[in-house]
């Protein structure tokens, strides 16, 4: 599909990318046959597969024996913590995010390529080092634990290191989707709206913030994915406690290890759900975020002048 | 409103893009800033709006006499009309229009009949009231930047800025819309500065030229003053097509490439000075025989006889490139061929003496 549009000679024609390219430039139907083959048995096995025996062994006792394993207690309260979770680390890295890139994308200043670099940190260190960092900051023979435990805050092993962990480890989600937007619509705008009597604040909102609104709601997807389904770095930091410091990814490895299949599959069959309908969310908005990126440049319009 | 700019610098790193500019512009007076790329014209401009800081141990820029040098291009009172429009994507043209009165503090922003008022006379002015629903994509370039100067006109400014306002704009719309600028300034009248790299562009629209190279204002005139008498190589160069004779002085001769002139009238006390000699095509007289002024001989090389003006391009004896323009009729009515052999004679010239800046 992208060799095909890349090959076109002409013009991209509304709503005709889809339809046969020129014979000049494709590969014989042999060679298609087999790239597309292998691209399809590559995808059933590795992706297709495992997600229907998720749901196939959540489903293995019956209808029933599902909802009864979602509504124990323990599990509840892990999907609480999990959803407790997201809303605490995507609103803050919703800010971050927007501070960062509208200060990276808008004005030069010392230390900015160290900015950019450090938010792409959390990508590159494993999560489970993510979290231990938070064990040696906050935990009790880390550098904060002794002044942490005489003030009795508990970060480690309690809902508070989770919340961080998940915060560090999304950090980039956001970010990263809003530079490169933010960079590609350059000041001028706000630099009118400016020029018009507005604030800083009614430029930001009424001009800035409609110019990102699906890069941002793209990234926050992303983001969210993300913070229900982080393992490595919670795992850390909560201690397992269950009923209290156990997310829902932290939750199926418990029932598994128990050997408790249909409860683990069950609460994992939910992940999927999430994952299946961030792809649908994420999807839709990624073709408004395009024309977004695409409006981002000049557009000359339809008709002459009058 | 007047503008007076009095010794302003500014630096980007290590580079000046203003190096001691001063200028003083007029209340309602329409004032072009030309120059070529990296001239300082936009960043003069952006300078007066309050886009950008002069250098902190620089100058001054009055507005009416007052200091506007700590006032924010919030509160400065300028409309700016940017070169790609900047125009508000999301917003209609009416919204775009409206967007300088509505971000007003309550007590001081009109109802909102008035504002609808306001906002459906000046797309009256830009002759676009049809358009009010529309977005910004769905319009032409000269639309686009005729939306921009009704919303840069909407908050009342007292100057008006532009920079490069038709540079994205094909030839015959950029042909359109500066008679049109033109009309229009001399029915509001708000004292406006607009930046340009096209000379035609200055010439025909502007009340007064400001030419700047470099940093600097080499010359401020009437586009009169500036193209008849440019003060120096660079606003002659820069001002239109000219053909450059390199000078040397004989014993009692003066030669600038294959033609000979007196000497007398052009050096003064200069003797021994090198000098070079600007002749514009349409100043240059062609002739087919020698007609007793002072000429030389150059063969035809190429014909461009579409458009009301004949160019022709010739070569001396000695291998010079000349551009030549004349009349169409005159130009059929000699007959001239290519490969033809022609007398040339200058029948104006202007000489610089060259700086020494070796």
């Amino acid at each position: 599909m992208d060799t095909a549009l890349i090959l076109q000679p002409t013009k991209p024609q509304r709503g005709g990318i889809g339809g046969p390219s020129t014979p000049a430039t494709t590969e014989p139907l042999a060679v298609r046959g087999v790239l597309i083959t292998i691209a399809l048995v590559f995808l059933g096995v590795f992706l297709g597969a495992p997600l229907a025996v998720v749901f196939a062994e959540a489903f293995a006792k019956g209808t029933a024996a599902y909802w009864e394993s979602l509504r124990e207690p323990d599990a509840l309260a892990a999907i609480k913590l999990t959803l407790l979770t997201a809303a605490l680390a995507v609103p803050a890295n919703l800010v971050f995010g927007v501070a960062a890139s509208w200060a990276i994308a808008k004005f030069d200043f010392v230390g900015k390529s160290v900015l950019i670099t450090l938010i792409d940190l959390p990508f590159a260190v494993s999560p489970v080092i993510s979290g231990l960092i938070y064990v040696l900051l906050f935990g009790l023979q880390g550098w904060l634990g002794p002044w942490l435990a005489a003030h009795d805050i508990k970060i480690i092993f309690a809902v508070p290191g989770i919340v961080l962990a998940t915060i560090f480890v999304t950090f980039p989600f956001v970010a990263r989707e809003l530079i490169p937007l933010m960079q590609a619509q350059g000041n001028e705008e706000e630099e009118a709206a400016l020029s018009l009597g507005a604030s800083g604040w009614q430029t930001f909102r009424r001009v800035t913030l409609p110019n990102i609104k699906w890069g941002l709601l793209y990234g926050v997807i992303l983001c969210n994915a993300r913070a229900m389904g982080e393992f490595g770095a919670v795992s850390v930091v909560s201690g397992h406690i269950r009923g209290l410091t156990n997310t829902m990814p932290l939750h199926v490895e418990v029932l598994y290890n128990e050997y408790n299949f249909v409860a683990a599959f069950a609460v994992a069959s939910l992940l999927a759900v999430l994952a299946l309908v961030t792809l649908a969310v994420k999807s839709a908005v990624e073709w408004r975020y395009r024309r977004e990126l695409k409006r981002g440049g000049a557009t000359p319009g339809p008709g002459g002048p009058a | 409103m007047s503008i007076r700019i009095q010794n302003i610098s500014k630096h980007f790193g290590s580079f000046a893009a203003l190096d001691q500019v001063s200028l003083d512009i007029q209340t309602g007076e329409l004032v072009a800033l030309l120059g070529p790329s990296g001239s300082g014209k936009t960043t003069l401009l952006r300078v007066i709006a309050g886009l950008e800081r002069p250098d902190p141990d620089s100058g001054a820029i009055l507005f009416h006499d007052q200091d506007v040098a700590d006032r924010s291009v919030t509160t400065r009172g300028v409309g700016f009309v940017f070169q790609h429009y900047a125009l508000f994507k999301h917003m209609t043209v009416f919204e775009n229009v409206a967007f300088g009165l509505r971000v007003r503090p309550w007590q001081q922003r009109p109802s909102r009949r008035e504002i609808r008022e306001r906002v459906q006379k000046l797309l009256a002015l830009v002759q676009l009231e049809w358009l009010a629903n529309r977005y910004p994509s769905q319009l032409s370039g000269g639309q686009k930047q005729r939306v921009a100067l009704a919303r840069a006109l909407a908050v009342e400014p007292k100057v008006l800025l532009l920079d490069e306002p038709f540079g994205a704009l094909d030839a015959k719309v950029r042909q359109e819309l500066r008679q049109w600028l033109r009309r229009l300034h001399d029915e509001i009248h708000v004292t406006s500065v607009f930046v340009t790299h096209d000379q035609e562009e200055a010439l025909e629209v502007a009340d007064r030229v400001v030419i700047m190279n470099q940093g600097r204002i080499v010359q401020i005139g009437t586009p009169e003053e500036v193209f008849n008498h440019p003060a120096n190589e660079f606003v002659m160069n820069f001002l239109g097509t000219v053909n450059v004779f390199q000078g040397r002085l004989e014993t009692g001769r003066a030669f600038f490439g294959p033609l000979e002139v007196d000497p007398s009238s052009l050096f003064h006390n200069q003797a021994g000075r090198a000098a070079r000699a600007f002749i514009r095509p349409h100043e240059l007289e062609v002739n087919t025989h020698k007609n007793g002024q002072p000429s030389f001989r150059a063969r035809v090389i190429h014909i461009n006889a579409a458009g009301p003006q004949a160019k022709l391009l010739l070569e001396s004896e000695n291998g010079e490139s000349v551009q030549v323009e004349m009349p169409r009729d005159r130009f059929q009515s000699m007959g001239i061929k290519r490969g033809d052999d022609v007398y040339v004679s200058p029948k104006n010239m202007r000489v610089f003496m060259e700086d020494y800046v070796i």
